[in-house]
């Protein structure tokens, strides 16, 4: 795709193979990931300082947007301490692979019609499976680290996300029933034309059935984002990095760049369910409201307004992860448990049964 | 650990250490945790890590020169701490003090109080997981150390009110900012209250978690808001009225339970929350009488009592604040102890924290609200 579009750009087929096959190994790295998760770091603090009456970062560069980059800089240059007792080897491995689970996830993103990593069939089936090696890092982490906190905030951290990750599927399941598809590209490409055609608004098509679907797929949404909020650890589930109960959890033992790299994980997996929630119920890149190169005839355009949609809608999931992080106060592990086992996926197991149902009828 | 030996698999208690460096425990204090799980079978406290031998001490110093160093006892009430050691002192060397030093101790003292309970109240939103509320707190708090720094130029350890009298009169400022203050913080209460109070998810943490029984509370002799939450009515200001506070009209908020059961974490914080407006209310009600005088005539030119004892003692806002000192005839006193609070209200942690979880352990230790300067002294 990625190379179609480049063949239709300079009508020559080895400078576009060429040039697709570098932007589609590189681009969700170099292109979109580093650049997010600098943006995100500064705009959570200060999306948190505005909330709290501060300003945030302010002494490096235009309003502090050059600060996270300062501080990568010193996280590179820091002494990477491996405290004695550890287990080396998973204590080094650890980072890498909660990284590459967060990561890999991206593959099966689409970010726009023209690209997307890998068009797989199992996309979302992809997505979930692969985000399940980020439960392993973090077992890891926290039993190589030989500290009692970071062992008891790994054996939070595991069980949390595999009880919502129950609740996650079922709602993907039932997304799966009505549009017949696990592709997240075709499943984005259904939801095309306007705002009304997207999943949250009962699907593409004007029937009984659409107007029957409305508020299950809502709740729907709810719970997906409850649980897919849980699953990264956020706040009001951050219980695995309880700041004030487990000083910081499974990674109180790191330091430098193999922090960097779960703290970068952190950020690439409030995106990536972000996007997975805006593909299935949102439209994935598709624009509510139509798109500026039909409207011109500059057909080169409409990839690149998808992808801005797309970016957009993720950022915007992402900014609520933030919101709330910055309003809530933090549940205790059996809450945690109670939401997820006593509520959530009984709700998300009967909406599953009344949408096929509906999608029998 | 597997025991070879026999086929079954020994489990034994994990002991955690948390603290002396761990972000809630609120200063340097250790917390010794036996772990079945995550379910606390026992907790050890162990405090001194912030000793400094304030007492011994004292007994080497002329009284005028203790005021000081009462500052760093309860640094989060520095001015209550030093009310209480003028308090007793004035009793025991039999000194009337103008009305205007009276009603400015009560100012500064209730000022005080407020400050403090902020910072229990932030800190425990911060322990619960809630880090916005905190920062609110420590932005209200912040315009109450503006207030003492005008008045006397420190902003946390005053050596304020003096055994007969202040250091310095109130800036002509003062009473202006004072009252500005209280009509800004009115609605910050409110605003308090919606984001963290009130709140579903805080209710459930701190409610029905760590309930203080009022027989446990009496037996090991806590005091103050803790006290007040398991729902008795003591307060020293209207028990054993001290000062000028029998002149005011408040309150004494106790603990109902509303969401729980009486003497719960949520009590405890709620009451808190209601003391600060009864503290507006005896501000007010001063800065209305305040009356017009001389603030240092009445100050002794040299300490020497009598040989004796006193033993003086004011409500503080972790609670009763005693100084039981001994004077014989010379200008130093032969001993000084002091009641703190805040250590007999340490004490009650492993009765409360027993068969909770890690995270119940911050909510409860959040919520008495102690101050490791004043335990280790």
């Amino acid at each position: 795709m990625m190379y179609d579009f480049f063949v239709d750009l300079f009508g020559n087929t080895v400078i576009a193979g060429i040039a697709s096959g570098i932007l589609m190994s590189l681009l969700p790295l170099f292109l979109f990931i580093l650049p997010y998760a600098l943006f995100a770091v500064l705009a959570e603090r200060k999306v948190s300082a505005h909330m709290q009456d501060r300003l945030g970062p302010m002494r490096i560069g235009w309003h502090g947007w050059n600060q996270t980059i300062a501080d990568i800089i010193k996280l590179i240059q820091k002494e990477d301490i491996v405290a004695s007792d550890t287990d080396k080897p998973l204590f080094n491995f650890a980072p890498v692979l909660v990284f590459a689970g967060s990561y890999a996830a991206f593959a099966a993103i689409p970010f726009s019609s023209y690209y997307i990593g890998s068009e797989v069939d199992l996309g979302i089936f992809y997505i979930i499976a692969v985000t399940g090696l980020v439960v392993a890092g973090i077992l890891m982490a926290g039993w190589a680290s030989n500290n009692k906190y970071s062992l008891l905030g790994s054996m939070r951290s595991v069980a949390q996300i595999v009880s919502y990750e129950i609740p996650t599927m079922l709602v993907v399941l039932s997304l799966v029933m009505v549009s017949e598809t696990m592709s997240l590209h075709t499943l984005s490409e259904m939801q095309t034309g306007y705002f009304w055609n997207w999943y949250i608004f009962g699907g593409p098509g004007f029937s009984l059935t659409k107007f029957l679907l409305i508020p299950s797929m809502l709740i729907g949404f709810i719970i997906i984002y409850i649980s897919t909020l849980a699953e990264v650890n956020r706040v009001p589930f951050d219980i695995p990095e309880a700041e004030s109960e487990l000083v910081a959890g499974y990674h109180t033992e790191y330091s430098g760049m193999k922090f960097a790299m779960f703290f970068l994980a952190e950020y690439a997996n409030m995106y990536a369910v972000s996007a997975i929630v805006a593909a299935l119920f949102f439209g994935g890149y598709q624009s509510p409201v139509g798109y500026l190169g039909n409207l011109l005839g500059v057909e080169w355009l409409i990839p690149i307004e998808q992808f801005l949609w797309f970016a957009a809608k993720g950022l915007f999931f992402v900014f609520v992860q933030m919101w709330l992080r910055w309003t809530l106060p933090r549940l205790r592990v059996d809450q945690l448990m109670a939401v997820s086992w006593k509520y959530l996926i009984p709700i998300a197991f009967v909406n599953l049964i009344v949408i096929g149902f509906i999608t029998l009828i | 650990m597997i025991n070879t030996k026999s086929s079954a698999i020994r489990t034994e208690e994990m002991v955690l250490n948390m603290g002396p460096q761990h972000p809630s425990t609120h200063g340097v204090l250790r917390l010794e945790l036996a772990l079945e799980g995550e379910i606390i079978t026992k907790v050890t406290p162990h405090i001194g890590y912030l000793h400094r031998c304030f007492e011994k001490h004292c007994e080497a110093m002329t009284y005028p020169q203790i005021v000081p160093y009462t500052d760093r006892m309860d640094y989060l009430a520095s001015m209550g701490n030093e009310l209480g050691y003028a308090v007793a002192m004035e009793k025991l060397l039999g000194i009337e003090v103008p009305q205007r030093v009276e009603y400015i101790r009560v100012i500064m003292a209730e000022l005080q109080r407020i400050a403090s309970h902020l910072v229990a109240l932030g800190t425990y939103g911060a322990d619960i997981g809630a880090f916005t509320p905190f920062l609110y707190c420590f932005r209200d708090r912040e315009k109450i150390l503006h207030l003492f720094e005008i008045t006397c130029g420190a902003r946390l350890l005053y050596n304020y009110i003096w055994v007969g009298g202040l250091s310095h009169d109130l800036h002509p400022d003062f009473v202006r900012k004072t009252r500005d203050f209280i009509k800004e913080f009115k609605p910050t209460i409110k605003e308090l209250n919606d984001i963290l109070s009130y709140n579903k998810i805080f209710i459930d943490r701190t409610a029905n978690v760590g309930i203080l029984p009022v027989k446990t509370a009496i037996n090991f002799g806590v005091s103050g808001p803790n006290l007040r939450a398991s729902g008795i009515k003591w307060d020293i200001r209207k028990d054993d009225p001290y000062s000028v506070y029998s002149k005011f009209d408040f309150d004494i908020p106790v603990g109902k339970g509303t969401h729980g059961t009486v003497g719960d974490s949520w009590d405890r914080y709620f009451v808190r929350i209601l003391e600060m407006e009864e503290s507006l209310k005896i501000i007010e009600q001063a800065l209305d009488q305040l009356p017009d005088g001389d603030v240092q005539s009445a100050i002794p030119k040299r300490i020497k009592p009598n040989a004796g004892h006193v033993y003086g003692r004011v409500e503080n806002p972790r609670g009763e604040l005693g100084y039981f000192i001994i004077s014989d005839g010379s200008t130093t006193p032969y001993r000084v102890k002091v009641r703190a609070p805040s250590f007999v209200t340490l004490q009650i942690l492993g009765e409360l924290c027993k068969g909770y979880m890690i995270a119940d352990v911050i909510t409860i230790l959040g919520s008495i609200d102690i101050v490791l300067g004043e335990i280790d002294r």
